[in-house]
């Protein structure tokens, strides 16, 4: 074990089970189940694109802090999913080819 | 939900076949996360805080922030920012839902990065029962892999060499270029989202990026219509 007190984990894990059961009802709760004004359905149907551009840089350029821009051998592994995708290949290869590229990239060259 | 019936609903059982490669990568990255935690919060903290957040980004900051030496207060907000991504998620999320208050907050439970994006169905429509049972093939094997992670400890090795890390990004691309990018205003949101999240990347704490980048939606959503 470490130095850390016990009390602060278990207030650390408390919160977080409860504030993150609350951020995953949020939407559903307040909006699901019944009809909105066309503007605002468009604007949500364009958050699912939005979102995942920017799941797709965080997770490839991110660090867990945070505030750092990190390139490693990530950045090749979801360029040759490009490549596979562009080619009209699906999710599954893509993904393969991602990690065994990564795999690949840290052994030779240790990024 | 219906309880026991959920795993007699196709959609739920096509999602958590089509879930149980992505459930593989959950194993590794929840042992990786056992391995990390338990010297950290201790065996028991590790396994709970699985069970219960079934989050990896937030569990792994706020174990960072405990590590570093950071408070309590600290840990909780790092892991805030990091899940605030659930409230546009979830939004997204909230005109594909049926039934009553508690039966979407409990589907809303299940909604992680990977059975949320992989239910999307573009134009904006998600399919819940297909991203109920994704959430359900991968929920074993991060508590489970947590599990294995904390007994294992030093014996396993970096689990980044296996570049596991590239999975998810990859995996969130092809489902932009498969389903999401056919139309104008989608790609502009996806270009939009990911330039944001680019130029916040080197500035914020983690987990903002990913939320600024629901202004792309509002920026892409209210232009002039399409002709």
């Amino acid at each position: 074990m470490s130095d850390v007190p016990s009390a602060e984990i278990w207030i650390t894990i408390a919160v977080l089970a409860i504030t993150t059961a609350a951020t995953r009802a949020a939407g559903p709760v307040a909006l699901g189940g019944r009809t909105l004004p066309p503007r605002v359905t468009r604007v949500i149907a364009l958050l699912a694109p939005a979102l995942l551009g920017a799941l797709v840089v965080v997770l490839m350029l991110g660090s867990a802090e945070g505030g750092e821009l990190e390139v490693d051998a990530r950045v090749l592994g979801v360029g040759a999913a490009a490549v596979v995708l562009a080619r009209g290949g699906t999710a599954l290869p893509a993904v393969a080819v991602a990690a065994v590229v990564t795999a690949l990239a840290r052994a030779l060259l240790g990024a | 939900m219906r309880g026991v019936n959920i795993l007699g609903h196709p959609g739920v059982r096509e999602g958590l076949r089509l879930g149980l490669p992505y459930a593989l990568a959950s194993l590794i990255l929840g042992i990786s996360f056992g391995v990390i935690a338990e010297p950290v919060i201790g065996p028991l903290a590790a396994i709970v805080m699985s069970a219960t957040l079934y989050a990896g980004s937030a569990q792994f900051a706020a174990t960072a922030v405990l590590a570093s030496g950071g408070s309590a207060l600290a840990a909780i907000v790092a892991g805030v920012l990091l899940n605030a991504r659930y409230g546009p998620m979830g939004i997204a999320l909230a005109p594909s839902l049926r039934g009553g208050p508690l039966r979407r907050a409990a589907i809303g439970q299940t909604m992680i990065d990977f059975a949320w994006a992989a239910s999307s169905r573009g134009g904006g429509r998600f399919d819940p029962a297909f991203m109920v049972g994704a959430s359900m093939s991968a929920y074993p094997a991060w508590v489970g892999g947590t599990a294995i992670g904390v007994a294992a400890g030093d014996e396993i090795g970096d689990p980044s060499a296996l570049g596991l890390d590239a999975i998810f990004p990859a995996f969130f691309l092809a489902l932009l270029v498969e389903g999401e990018l056919r139309r104008g205003r989608p790609l502009v949101a996806a270009g939009l989202g990911s330039l944001i999240a680019l130029a916040l990347l080197p500035l914020t704490p983690a987990g903002v990026p990913i939320i600024a980048a629901s202004v792309a939606a509002v920026v892409a959503g209210v232009g002039r219509s399409e002709p």
